[in-house]
């Protein structure tokens, strides 16, 4: 490899891709190229940087100085200045919102300081389609370490002794569901990676595959040697594109280089993986779901007494795991049990249950001034992950919940803001630690609109086939439907939590068995707000349209606004009277509540109540 | 006639690409949703021959996976991300002033078959939220009153 004085690092993550990245990237090259810096300068495009609230992003390397928000009229200056004479550009930095100083390098800003990189180790460093780069940050090692010095048993007890537990949400300890696998009888066996990351607001396995494909087929390939198995699936979501063409070239460069295929480091080892397409249903997210979806059927899942490791795709041991976990594997091989069981919480050396170890990472999104990827290590606070890493709550509003595990998951309110994430708290506190999605609200949000949502959202994708889900999520709805109409009851709440737990014993699948999550921990800290909308028929954060009341400020309609009339234009119910120049006003009883006049008004004159 | 032997022709040339297997029928399904935009009753026909599945099998996985549809879709297609952040920052609001925009209802396509609206899950760009995809293409940071801008490029 050619040494460059300098590297740019341009993010390609579908975040900044989709904010004009490439675009960047060759606005970089064209400047480099006329300066005359083309043999010094090289610019690399990497994975998901995790920053993704400052996209498009840029980093230069070896110094760290990091680029936000670029747009292509910065490129020429920020070249010149910084390529050429050598002096950073100041204004192009990131500037932490109560500070106002800027910020050169990148491991300074507090989103990265506070994170500890282990599944996201090659995260920006690295160009995803360049199985160099990977292997110059000691990719493949572990994989060549494991076929060449270990036996699968050693490997097996590595995993189990590391306590690492799956990533994918259910927690369970890898090493034993390795070691289940490789004792189960029958031939061929096979691994799988489920990247059917299906939970609304997480995006951690799309950032994996993206920025680093190799180490997921590399903890893929660890895992086959120690289960036994020759053949491998990976099962990509329909919606992730990108993330499915990186890893095909992954998987095509691993073939070259003899990484994958008949004979594995010389070593006779075979082991081959394929790709597989979802369809956007997520219930295939589920693992007896997802096989059946592999074998070509509907994704409806079975019971799981008989467990997938001994019955699993077409009926033979099947090892699955998440991505994530699989991209944590040749860590623990390379770094060992001792370093990664230092990390976390609780002690596994007797009990692979009695702790959670490692880093976790989650993505981090909504009402919030960082948005991006996190990898922390477990045992951190909430407070620690939301305020110091993620910045806090932007424009002032106060925190009111934090929504954890997605759809399954559940609701915590401020005052669990010093929980630690591990698997049992998070549990205990009523939510789980999911796959990782973590969505900040805040008092904007009304929780009972967000249940309903995730309630729409499981309702929907319930596979149908059994019917506590199927029927029971929409009851649940319907219920949740009256109370934000104004209509609910007293009784509906006692009825909404005895159906909760109905619905939780008696489902097939874990996604029946936690869809009233999301209803029970807003029942259990927001039960208040729930009261309001059914007592005083009003939504506190004036989110759920049918209680609320559009009135029009005359004052600001004529002195700001002038009367501009918008809001008449655009009413579908014609229920907004007024002339130019003269303060407008809504006749209630034609008000269809769509709240068109609230969205389309440039003046704050609409006001709700 | 002549469209019908190219489809026909395609189709087939579909199948091939997957060896006619029973396992990779749902990728099968995958390509000609693509190539037609929807899944054409003909086109089933003669998957279900060739790969010798039955009929109910295929409309099973056409009705229940949410990619695959049977009735042709719009020449664009616009998905409404409804992922929780998204939907925390006001997604819905977005789907009713385009439903107001194009006259249609969400899951529906405009009746020039020009536009087709529905909602997605989470997309996983979290950073950009509230967003709207149009033909694969991502458009972050929309808001109920910019969302008609959005389909401007998309006229043709």
């Amino acid at each position: 490899m050619k040494p460059y004085r300098a590297n740019v690092m341009v993010c390609a993550g579908t975040g900044c891709v989709s904010n004009h990245s490439l675009e960047i990237k060759k606005a970089f090259e064209e400047e480099i190229q006329k300066r005359g810096l083309a043999d010094e300068v090289q610019v690399v495009t990497t994975g998901c940087n995790g920053f993704c609230g400052a996209g498009p992003i840029a980093v230069v390397q070896p110094d760290g100085i990091f680029y936000q928000l670029l747009k292509i009229k910065d490129i020429p200056y920020l070249v010149e200045e910084h390529l050429l004479k050598g002096r950073p550009v100041p204004r192009l930095m990131y500037v932490p919102p109560e500070e106002k100083i800027h910020i050169p390098k990148m491991n300074d800003i507090a989103f990265f300081k506070g994170q500890m990189l282990v599944a996201l180790r090659n995260r920006g460093m690295i160009d995803p389609e360049n199985i160099d780069d990977y292997i110059a940050r000691d990719g493949y090692r572990a994989s060549a370490k494991v076929l060449t010095t270990m036996t699968p048993d050693e490997v097996i007890q590595m995993i189990e002794a590391s306590g690492l537990r799956g990533r994918g949400g259910g927690g369970f300890p890898t090493g034993v569901k390795w070691e289940s696998c490789r004792k189960a009888k029958g031939e061929p066996r096979y691994v799988i990676c489920n990247a059917d990351e299906g939970d609304p607001g997480a995006f951690m396995d799309r950032s994996i595959i993206e920025g680093d494909p190799h180490s997921v087929l590399e903890g893929m390939v660890i895992g086959a040697f120690a289960v036994g198995s020759s053949e491998g699936y990976i099962y990509v979501r329909q919606e992730y594109p990108l993330a499915r063409e990186r890893l095909v070239i992954a998987i095509n460069q691993a073939r070259e280089y003899g990484l994958l295929g008949d004979d594995i480091f010389g070593t006779g080892f075979k082991f081959d993986v394929d790709i597989r397409r979802g369809a956007g249903a997520f219930v295939c997210g589920e693992s007896t779901a997802l096989m059946a979806s592999v074998e070509g059927r509907v994704g409806e899942p079975r019971a799981k007494y008989i467990h997938t490791v001994e019955h699993g795709l077409w009926n033979k041991p099947t090892c699955l795991n998440n991505v994530e976990t699989w991209a944590t594997i040749p860590a623990i091989i390379m770094r060992g049990v001792d370093w990664f069981t230092s990390i976390g919480t609780g002690d596994v050396s007797e009990n692979p249950w009695g702790g959670s170890k490692g880093t976790k990472v989650f993505s981090v999104a909504g009402k919030i001034n960082n948005t991006g990827l996190v990898e922390v290590p477990m045992g951190i606070t909430l407070r620690e992950i939301i305020f110091d890493v993620g910045g806090g709550v932007p424009k002032g509003k106060k925190f009111k919940a934090v929504q954890t595990g997605g759809p399954s998951g559940g609701f915590l309110a401020a005052e669990l803001l010093d929980l630690q994430v591990d698997y049992e708290q998070l549990t205990e506190a009523g939510s789980m630690m999911g796959s990782g999605g973590m969505v900040i609200m805040d008092e904007d949000n009304c929780m009972v609109d967000m249940a309903k949502y995730f309630l729409t959202f499981t309702q929907d994708e319930s596979c149908g086939k059994c019917a506590p889900c199927r029927e029971g999520t929409l009851r649940m709805l319907q219920i949740l439907q009256r109370i934000t109409d104004g209509k609910g009851t007293e009784e509906d709440l006692v009825l909404l939590e005895d159906l909760s737990h109905y619905v939780i014993d008696s489902s097939l699948c874990a996604l029946g068995g936690s869809a009233p999550n999301p209803v029970l921990t807003t029942l259990r800290y927001f039960r208040e707000e729930y009261e309001v909308h059914i007592r005083d028929k009003k939504c506190p954060a004036r989110v759920c349209r049918q209680l609320n009341v559009y009135t029009i400020d005359p004052n600001l309609c004529v002195t700001k606004g002038h009367g501009c009339g918008v809001c008449r234009a655009q009413c579908p119910e014609k229920a907004i009277v007024g002339e130019k120049n003269k303060a407008h006003s809504v006749i209630q009883d034609a008000c269809k509540k769509c709240g068109v006049c609230y969205d389309v008004c440039k003046f704050d004159a609409i006001q709700i109540s | 006639m002549e469209n019908q032997v190219a489809q026909a022709a395609r189709v087939q040339e579909i199948i091939q690409k997957w060896n006619k297997r029973r396992d990779l029928i749902i990728e099968m399904l995958h390509d000609v949703q693509s190539e037609f935009n929807y899944l054409p009753l003909p086109a089933l026909d003669q998957i279900s021959h060739e790969v010798g599945v039955p009929h109910s099998t295929l409309y099973g996985l056409a009705t229940f996976y949410n990619a695959f549809s049977l009735t042709p879709r719009g020449k664009h297609q616009i998905c409404v991300c409804m992922g929780t952040p998204c939907h925390a920052l006001g997604a819905p609001r977005i789907v009713e002033a385009l439903e107001r925009h194009l006259k249609v209802k969400c899951g529906g396509t405009t009746e020039d078959l020009k536009y087709t609206l529905e909602i997605s899950g989470c997309v996983g760009t979290c950073g950009l939220a509230p967003i709207v995809i149009v033909d694969g293409e991502l458009h972050g940071f929309v808001t109920p009153v910019n969302a008609p801008k959005v389909l401007d490029k998309y006229s043709d």
